[in-house]
């Protein structure tokens, strides 16, 4: 038994060698991509990750591959899991790198996973372009990891602009000054949650309403019955999937209808509007696109008719843009060398074109063009709130679970 | 020391000086492999020191090396990096004792479900600490490179080894063998089981801890629900299982065949690295009771080895 478990390990890593000493005559750009498809992040993952990844290679493909030179090269993807798990994705990154030698790696998918692996890429020196690593770190990592690039945004300036919006809204006179607060108990929510308070009482604003539940609660049933009875005008919600699809839940059951209802991630997955229909109307969450931009509507029905899904309203259009900045790196030196590729992309003169509009990278290898928060209006998720970016719309008052 | 003693030292200490020298003559794939098999060979074979021969399924070692991840997320701006994992293993140590003096007096399965528990409310109570006190998500952001971190491990690693080769030798190992045997027949004999129980479940406590601390910079971002996820403490039971807890060098004929097989399952088939988990630990209960090393004894004596 033990004996055959070896040969059968021996011929297989025979055989991994030798896929691996084909070293393909460049006709195609190895391209390596490491992000969960099982543990807790898979179901993230599989709406938001995996269909822009896959579909920017089809399309790449499609249209001939890129440009390199005087030569068209195709792309060939190479996937693993990283079980949501930093050391396996630490290994995966360090496998694809060495033993498939892919030429350039896309980031993985979270903020956790994409720092797991970010020494990796920094070592080997392969290009770190995070279409969801939201964080607010950027000075210290890009010095640390002057490889890194962040398209997604910075948390503090999302949590500091869905107090804003309710400030805009009180100064208009639509709401009154009542907040209830909640958050999941983890370093995200925490965080969120101590931002937007702040914001919001230095503003006059009186958190009438404060608690928080630990990541995985199923019922959250008191949490709602506590923001109900306390009367607010608004109710902020820094939660995750599982959570923000339970509180919704919740307050559709207990009829709770403040005037702002915001629940934080997974807000703007199709999947909640799936689950809801046009319950959520006025529900506004977190991130948000332009949904009127063409660049977008062409992603989204591309995105549709390739994964049978569509994208998600906010990270799967800035994954996706991670490849389209990728792809203009590559086409622009001519080159698929990395060294090259990424010297281009430290210049901060360069723009890229991408569905999320144009981007370019400041001096912390940041994305100051971004979308924080955004609202259900007429079953499409719209940004009512940016940083840089024209087209957002006005956010609108909740009139209730109708 | 008789000469088998110096045999065994000498192939000890030339297989250390092999394991540290990875660096230098492998390749990052191995080293990175590496760095994941000497983290799993010292959580096994620390595990092994307690749990082989007392018989005590312990789960929590998650919950021992989170705690040694936030210490170094916590310690880190402010201390040396080299005073954290011994912090983290004295804090592990307490931890442990505190955790055994509570449950070791219960019999077998009440202690493992415990164990499970453990880690779980380690991380609630992290948790609420965090939500307490507006803190945020911790960064290790260090110079260490991953290099260092596996010479730490190696070292970590020689230590247990080691601490389990002075155990076996002593009152406290002997007096272990008895209570694995028959707990009755040692508290007849005068022996303090639950003491002497306790003092050696503070050995993996405190090597976990450490672990975690010395491995926090590797994954630079410091959360609840990585650094004390459950699957850390199976893999660990698993592998040491597979190797075989009788002997101090069966966790690692454990863990190199295992992580192998892992890596090439992740690499084939992504999604049935957690059918392999539940194959494998089939496989010890039907084919392999004793691990490997059981495997390798039965052998010795069928084919006429001496012992």
């Amino acid at each position: 038994m033990y004996r055959r478990t070896v040969m059968q390990l021996a011929a297989a890593a025979v055989a991994l060698a030798a896929g691996a000493g084909m070293a393909l005559a460049q006709d195609t750009i190895r391209l390596g991509a490491a992000a969960p498809q099982t543990g807790p992040l898979a179901g993230g993952a599989t709406v938001t990750h995996w269909p822009a990844v896959r579909l920017w290679v089809h399309q790449t493909n499609e249209a001939g591959g890129l440009q390199v030179g005087d030569r068209r090269m195709t792309i060939e993807l190479v996937e693993y899991d990283d079980q949501t798990n930093p050391q396996q994705a630490i290994q995966a990154a360090q496998r694809l790198a060495t033993q498939d030698q892919v030429d350039f790696m896309v980031a993985p998918y979270s903020t956790g996973m994409n720092l797991a692996a970010a020494p990796i890429f920094a070592q080997l020196g392969y290009p770190m372009i995070t279409g969801t690593a939201v964080t607010d770190q950027q000075p210290a990592l890009a010095q640390q990891f002057p490889n890194m690039f962040f398209v997604l945004g910075r948390t503090s300036v999302m949590a500091e602009d869905t107090a804003n919006v309710l400030v805009g809204m009180r100064d208009r006179g639509e709401i009154g000054n009542r907040v209830a607060l909640v958050n999941v108990a983890d370093a995200f929510g925490i965080e969120m949650a101590g931002i937007s308070r702040g914001v919001l009482e230095s503003n006059g604003f009186e958190i009438v309403y404060e608690s928080s539940y630990p990541l995985g609660t199923q019922d959250l049933a008191p949490v709602i019955d506590g923001a109900k009875a306390a009367h607010p005008d608004a109710f902020i919600a820094w939660s995750y999937p599982g959570d923000t699809f339970a509180l919704t839940d919740q307050a559709i059951v207990q009829n709770f209808a403040p005037q702002v209802f915001f629940t934080a991630v997974a807000t703007a997955f199709p999947g909640y509007a799936a689950r809801f229909g046009d319950q959520i109307e006025g529900v506004m969450g977190m991130g948000g696109v332009n949904a009127d931009d063409p660049a977008f509507q062409a992603f989204a029905q591309a995105h549709m008719e390739f994964a049978g899904q569509a994208p998600d309203y906010w990270a799967s259009a800035a994954t996706y843009a991670t490849l389209e900045i990728l792809g203009q790196a590559i086409e622009a030196t001519g080159s698929i060398d990395r060294a090259t590729v990424l010297a281009y992309l430290q210049d901060r003169s360069h723009e890229y074109e991408t569905i999320l509009g144009p981007v370019n990278f400041n001096e912390n290898n940041d994305n100051e063009r971004y979308w924080t928060v955004g609202q259900w209006q007429d079953g499409v998720f719209r940004g009512v709130a940016a940083r840089g970016r024209d087209g957002a719309v006005a956010a609108e008052l909740f009139d209730g679970w109708n | 020391m008789s000469g088998t003693d110096w045999r065994n030292l000498a192939i000890s200490a030339a297989l250390l000086g092999l394991a540290a020298l990875l660096p230098v003559y492998g390749s990052p794939y191995w080293l990175t492999m590496g760095t994941t098999m000497a983290m799993f060979v010292v959580l096994a074979t620390s595990w092994a020191l307690f749990s082989g021969p007392t018989h005590y399924i312990s789960l929590a070692t998650a919950a021992f090396f989170g705690i040694g991840t936030f210490v170094t997320g916590l310690g880190f701006q402010s201390l040396p990096f080299w005073v954290l994992p011994p912090l983290a293993a004295i804090i592990g140590a307490g931890l442990a004792a505190l955790v055994g003096l509570v449950t070791l007096r219960l019999s077998g399965v009440y202690f493992v479900i415990f164990t499970l528990g453990l880690a779980e409310m380690v991380r609630q109570v992290v948790t609420w600490v965090q939500n307490q006190t507006g803190h945020r998500g911790m960064y290790v952001l260090t110079s260490i490179t991953e290099r260092e971190i596996y010479w730490m491990l190696v070292g970590l690693g020689a230590l247990v080894f080691l601490a389990g080769w002075l155990i076996g030798r002593s009152r406290l190992g002997f007096a272990l063998r008895i209570i694995g045997n028959d707990e009755t027949v040692a508290k007849h004999a005068g022996i303090d089981t639950a003491l002497a129980k306790v003092a050696l479940f503070m050995v993996p406590g405190a090597v976990a801890a450490a672990t975690g601390a010395i491995l926090a910079p590797r994954y630079i971002y410091i959360e609840p629900a990585t650094a004390f996820a459950p699957l850390l403490s199976f893999q660990v039971v698993i592998m040491a299982l597979l190797g075989g807890t009788g002997r101090l060098w069966g966790p690692i004929a454990g863990v190199i065949p295992f992580s192998l097989l892992w890596e090439a399952i992740t690499r084939q088939a992504p999604n049935q690295t957690l059918l392999l988990l539940g194959i494998a630990f089939l496989v010890i209960v039907y084919l392999l009771p004793g691990g490997f090393v059981g495997l390798w004894d039965r052998l010795r004596r069928r084919f006429g080895g001496h012992s």
